[in-house]
């Protein structure tokens, strides 16, 4: 490919191809303070399906070790996002260090909490405002238990605020680095924070789960206990590679579910958001 | 050197990748995982002095080899379950035979569908019992439908509602619209019982379906790893018989072009008469090897010729100007 | 008659949560979440083979069953034979 870049993200390391040179220079700027990993663990691509959509319309299709088939192509002032959807597939589908759970997480005085939900439970957004309190910024997407030890890495990567958190979050942390504005994603506007420089010091540094929240955004405050079983069908639901880990899955996630308590919590607005995690944690 | 033979040359011997550079390393997995090989190289790989990245990459090649064995066999179990009470002869095929027997070629080896040979006219039988079992029809169209009852060598794929695994049920090795037509029965007659209710073919067979489905049933997607399995197998023992038993199947060309093949990209002990390259077989080498440093195919005009070629192989032209009518008329268009 | 037999004790790993039970099963990789009476049942089973009628003699010497049913038991049984963790021979 001609145009290419390595970057890590926490204990998952990544080498990216593009037929353009724009998504390779927005990552090398935003990601300028990762480390470039000697061998990658996943190969992300950025093509053109055909030669002349290089130039003409280009479309990003996003492609990879890992691929599905249907992955619908970006066009080339979204391939920022392109190359960030390119390593969460590979992660998605291929992760077989860690159990993988589509989850926020931050930490403090080495304990994690862990943000899990659908999308639009507003995980993203809760981490990001977390980070400006002061929390060490674990990731807004994916967090890794590690099957050996039980412990939380992190995979902080460009944090994605969509919609209205990017105002929110802005107002939060006026000093930090943003990506461009990418209006009309499929996902509505999107722009990307760069973890603060803690974030990205520590992120090799593994932290002790101790607390697992399921919040939902855009209802009365509210909270209650999720009792284990539940927690356990809800985070192999989280999980993209839950089955693929066997039994170190297993294990994984029963320690998980039997040691750290969970709580289902319901918030309005992002500041009794804020106010139930730090009151529970 | 081309990335796709680095590979074959670090399968052959893997000591040849100890002074390999960072990105040799990382051209070498992104190969292997487009190739499906990347648990057979972790094991070829496994136990050499590796660079700790590589050694991460071989760590998890292997467990998830190992899970992908675990869940192919226990497709195979209850497969055999369903089966059992119709009493007949049931016949693994392909990655999952190789990993029920225990057989070299299984070692780290990717297993995908579970492909199964039963008598072509207890077919019907074995279709109801595994619909009973949980299996679902995947294409509910009636032209893909009637076609593969009437001309491909196994049913309409089947899925598992609750595990999402597929099995194909074949009644012979090649479509029956092939120009060759192994002798479905002798497969059957020669099979060797696991013990447990299933059977695997005999070794030769082994190696001739190998080179069937390599050589006369495919667009050569894969080839790499075929040729592994060939490899695996002559490594593992005499091919005595292995010509009378070609021939019979009408497999001979097949077979020698394959070991051919695996001699020239593995370097594996044939006898005399199947070394040495033809200028066809360089073309297949050429096609088998085209994967850039990212694991793409590369040599694209050469990859729509074989698709072509693939599909001219199967189906008499008369039928394929019918085919691929009915599937234009359904938007569909070839990969290319 | 029709016998059934559970999948081997030591392919088996069961862990009681709250309410529910978890059932990892080695031979397969999946993991069964289960309710009363899955874990009775396969315990009952042990490493035999029973026909329902036998079956249902152990469940009601060991749980004192008030409803013994072995319309409702064969159903039971089905769907763990679905689920693989019971063969049906």
């Amino acid at each position: 490919m001609r145009h290419a870049t390595r970057l890590a993200i926490g204990p998952a390391a990544f080498r990216i191809g593009s037929d353009w040179r724009a998504p390779i220079a927005a990552l090398d700027d935003l990601y300028r303070d990762y480390p470039k990993p000697e061998v990658p663990d996943f190969n992300v691509h950025l093509f053109a399906a055909r030669p002349w959509r290089k130039f003409l319309r280009p479309a990003v299709h996003i492609g990879g070790d890992y691929t599905i088939p249907d992955a619908a192509p970006l066009p080339l002032a979204q391939g920022l996002l392109a190359a960030e959807m390119g390593m969460n597939l590979q992660m998605a589908l291929a992760q077989r260090r860690f159990l993988l759970l589509h989850a926020s997480a931050v930490e403090r005085g080495g304990r994690a909490v862990l943000m899990t939900g659908i999308s639009g439970a507003g995980k993203s957004t809760l981490a990001a405002l977390l980070m400006a309190r002061g929390w060490r910024l674990m990731g807004d997407e994916f967090v890794l238990i590690d099957p050996a030890t039980g412990l939380a890495h992190g995979f902080p990567r460009l944090i994605s605020l969509k919609n209205q958190a990017i105002a929110v979050v802005r107002a939060a942390l006026p000093d930090a680095r943003f990506g461009p504005l990418l209006p009309g994603t499929p996902k509505g506007d999107i722009r990307h924070l760069v973890p603060d420089a803690r974030a990205i010091a520590a992120m090799a540094a593994p932290a002790e789960p101790a607390l697992l929240l399921f919040p939902r955004f855009g209802f009365d405050a509210a909270e209650r206990p999720v009792p284990p079983s539940e927690a356990f069908v809800r985070l192999t639901q989280a999980s993209t590679n839950y089955v693929h880990l066997a039994e170190r899955g297993f294990d994984a996630l029963t320690r998980l579910v039997r040691t750290v308590p969970a709580r289902a919590i319901d918030y309005p607005d992002t500041e009794s958001g804020i106010a139930l995690v730090e009151a529970l944690a | 050197m081309t990335p796709g033979w680095r590979l074959a040359h670090v399968l052959r011997a893997p000591s040849l990748a100890m002074d390999f550079t960072a990105r040799e390393w990382t051209e070498l997995f992104a190969v292997a995982r487009a190739e499906q090989m990347a648990g057979t190289l972790a094991h070829r790989l496994n136990g050499l002095a590796l660079p700790a990245a590589v050694q991460r990459l071989v760590d998890d090649a292997i467990a998830s080899a190992g899970q992908v064995r675990l869940a192919a066999l226990w497709e195979a179990e209850m497969a055999r379950r369903a089966l059992a009470p119709l009493g007949m002869p049931v016949v693994l095929l392909k990655g999952t035979a190789f990993a029920a027997a225990g057989l070299s070629p299984s070692v780290g080896r990717n297993i995908g569908d579970l492909d199964i040979l039963v008598p072509r006219d207890r077919i019907g039988e074995a279709e109801a019992a595994l619909l009973a079992a949980g299996w679902e029809w995947v294409k509910p169209d009636p032209y893909d439908d009637a076609y593969y009852r009437r001309w491909m060598h196994e049913l309409p794929p089947l899925i598992h509602r609750e595990r999402d695994r597929m099995i194909d049920v074949h009644h012979t090795i090649l479509p029956l619209t092939a120009r060759i037509t192994p002798d479905a029965e002798a497969l059957l007659a020669a099979s060797e019982p696991l013990g447990n209710g299933l059977s695997i073919l005999s070794r030769p067979d082994r190696l001739l379906h190998a080179a069937a489905h390599l050589l006369a049933d495919g667009d050569l997607a894969g080839g790499m790893r075929n040729l592994w399995d060939i490899h695996c197998m002559f490594a593992s023992g005499a091919s005595s018989g292995l010509t009378e038993r070609a021939r019979r199947h009408g497999l001979i060309r097949e077979m020698a072009r394959a070991a051919r093949l695996s001699h020239a990209l593995y370097g594996t002990e044939v006898p005399p008469e199947w070394q040495g390259l033809g200028v066809i077989d360089r073309l297949y080498l050429r096609r088998l090897t085209a994967r850039d440093g990212w694991g793409r195919q590369t040599r694209k005009l050469t990859r729509l010729g074989f698709y072509a070629r693939s599909h001219w192989l199967r189906m008499p032209p008369l039928m394929l100007a019918r085919h691929l009518w009915t599937k234009y008329r359904k938007g569909y268009r070839p990969v290319g | 008659m029709t016998s059934y037999r559970a999948a081997p004790p030591e392919t088996l790993r069961i862990v009681p949560l709250d309410a529910l039970t978890l059932i990892y099963h080695r031979a397969s990789g999946i993991t069964h979440v289960v309710d009363a009476p899955v874990p009775e049942l396969l315990e009952a089973l042990g490493v035999g083979e029973f026909t329902v009628d036998q079956l249902l003699a152990t469940l009601q010497d060991r749980y004192d069953l008030l409803d013994a049913d072995p319309a409702a038991l064969a159903v039971r049984l089905d769907e763990l034979v679905q689920a693989g963790l019971v063969e049906r021979l």
